[in-house]
């Protein structure tokens, strides 16, 4: 597969809406060690809320299509993960505007407005045991899978699936790497010290969200 | 998990069908988007007051919707923020061309819904304005945190603005009063047992029999230690050290003391507390005006306290004891 059509999106989405519903209860638990233990539920609660509205969104425009995915995101999930989720499918959808289909740069050149939608709306840098954690990682390695493609040898595939192979294996380690990190934003942050030794179940959603894009595509 | 509930999707929504029945004279709940309004006809030329949160923190917000207190209240799903399109229709149901004035507690959520609320209103041209209560003493404020979470002072920022907005005060002058009175409260809090979220079914944290979580907010998080449970005096003095020390009160200042219950405990401890927490203030000079002694903002069945003592000032006097009429508070007339 070289380029993710409005389909492709729509596919995604439905997958993601699996995956949340099935690790609702992970999630959960990782926030209840540190939060309020609702990521689980908001999560779950709002991809199911976009799977079954995906009939109504425009799906030859990817922009469009993402943009629509945000805002039903903004008015379902609620807490912290509404506005920041939301803010990334705007924010990506804002950059992919008019675009058929998104091609490696272009998704690259997407998910990084997202990123920036989301470390603004939530002034969270990489380091603060948030979602960027998982975010930022990815959208690193689909900016270094663009700059310097897989080298010849490993399995055959597409410039594309290269890249959200190892986008999705960034956004996981960045989600492990967050367990020793003392929060500093979000509702973590009020626990200081005693965040330190949990999974941020922020990255950790993000990190589920790009596993399901890259399964998406066949990787 | 034992509680009265259908199904944890359905919570929110049946209370809040309930609560509309058992208040009809006070209240209307709009259920799609979420959000509870005064029964009375909106106030032209009054300045509108809204304040939400999650659900799970009862009577706060909607059981404050009343004469002389809220306009509006949008309650999110459990501990979880209301979303921007239900703080902006609220927003636009309530708003008397006199501009609305959001109450927001600090917590990230919260904030960011607000601010994204705040957005669409004005864009639909309805002024805005916003007070942030970050009133609680136990989480330091430093650069490593999102700064103090919003607890029991939104409570008096919710009555003592709802008395001048009833007085007809322009937005800015009521939006100024809920900062001053956010910038003199100070609360703290204590929790003796955990509280089950409905969704996750299971407590949000364990405590032993004989420990107590110190620090705590109001959404199950755990605190910002644990320490040996003591005896009521002493806990009082855990609450009320940390607030004296922390807003430079001066003998002779009118105070106002509020003790809250967190939901599982029963008013008979509350008053306990109340009873040495009031002999500290006075210890250190303090006029204990005016107090409240109840549970007003509680998470789910949690058992514990919190203090909050704000510094009054004649403004803030006079807005107080300024006529309620909510379910959830009523004094005057």
């Amino acid at each position: 597969m070289d380029a993710l059509s409005g389909a492709h999106i729509a596919a995604w989405i439905e997958r993601a809406a699996d995956v949340m519903e099935r690790e609702k209860a992970l999630l959960t638990e990782l926030d209840a060690a540190i939060g309020d233990s609702d990521h689980g539920v908001n999560m779950a609660r709002g991809f199911t809320a976009v799977r079954s509205r995906l009939g109504g969104l425009d799906h030859g425009d990817v922009g469009a299509l993402l943009k629509g995915v945000g805002m039903i995101l903004l008015s379902t999930v609620g807490g912290a993960s509404g506005p920041l989720y939301g803010t990334l499918f705007r924010d990506a959808g804002q950059r992919a505007a008019g675009a058929a289909a998104l091609d490696l740069a272009a998704l690259a050149g997407c998910l990084e407005a997202g990123l920036d939608g989301v470390k603004r709306r939530g002034k969270a840098s990489p380091g603060d045991k948030t979602m960027v954690d998982a975010l930022s990682p990815a959208v690193d390695a689909l900016k270094a899978a663009l700059s310097a493609p897989a080298p010849t040898g490993g399995p055959a595939r597409s410039p594309l699936m290269d890249g959200l192979a190892r986008a999705a294996e960034a956004a996981q380690a960045g989600a492990l790497a967050t367990v020793p990190l003392i929060a500093r934003k979000g509702r973590a942050s009020y626990l200081g010290e005693r965040s330190a030794g949990h999974q941020d179940p922020g990255a950790t959603s993000c990190s589920l969200l790009l596993r399901s894009l890259a399964a998406t595509a066949g990787v | 998990m034992k509680k009265l509930i259908n199904a944890p999707d359905d919570l929110v929504d049946e209370a809040l069908e309930g609560m509309a029945l058992a208040h009809a004279e006070l209240l209307r709940v709009n259920a799609a988007p979420r959000f509870v309004t005064r029964a009375e006809a909106k106030g032209k030329g009054k300045v509108a007051l809204l304040s939400g949160g999650g659900s799970g923190h009862e009577p706060l917000h909607a059981g404050f919707v009343g004469r002389g207190m809220l306009d509006a209240a949008c309650p999110g799903a459990v501990f979880t923020s209301p979303t921007p399109d239900q703080i902006f229709e609220a927003t636009r149901a309530v708003d008397g061309d006199a501009g609305v004035l959001h109450i927001i507690k600090n917590y990230t959520g919260d904030v960011m819904n607000f601010e994204m609320a705040a957005e669409l209103a004005r864009e639909a041209g309805i002024p805005v304005e916003g007070v942030l209560v970050n009133d609680d003493v136990a989480v330091e404020d430093s650069l490593y945190t999102a700064g103090r979470r919003g607890v029991g002072t939104t409570v008096l920022v919710e009555k003592i603005c709802g008395g001048a907005a009833e007085a007809g005060r322009p937005l800015e002058e009521v939006a100024a009063l809920g900062r001053r009175v956010n910038a003199r409260g100070r609360s703290m809090g204590v929790a003796l047992s955990a509280c089950t979220v409905p969704h996750a079914g299971k407590p949000s944290f364990e405590l032993g029999a004989d420990e107590m979580e110190v620090g705590i907010g109001i959404h199950g998080e755990p605190g910002r230690r644990r320490a040996k449970l003591e005896p009521a005096d002493r806990v009082a003095e855990i609450l009320m050290q940390p607030i004296l020390d922390d807003l430079p009160f001066e003998p002779g200042d009118d105070v106002l003391l509020f003790v809250n219950g967190m939901g599982g405990t029963p008013l008979l401890e509350l008053y306990v507390v109340y009873r040495k927490a009031r002999a500290i203030a006075q210890g250190r000079g303090l006029k204990v005006a005016r107090s409240l002694v109840g549970s007003y903002i509680t998470s789910l069945e949690m058992a514990g306290a919190s203090a909050t003592l704000l510094k009054l000032d004649d403004e803030m006097l006079r807005w107080w004891d300024a006529p309620v009429h909510t379910p959830a508070l009523r004094w005057g007339t």
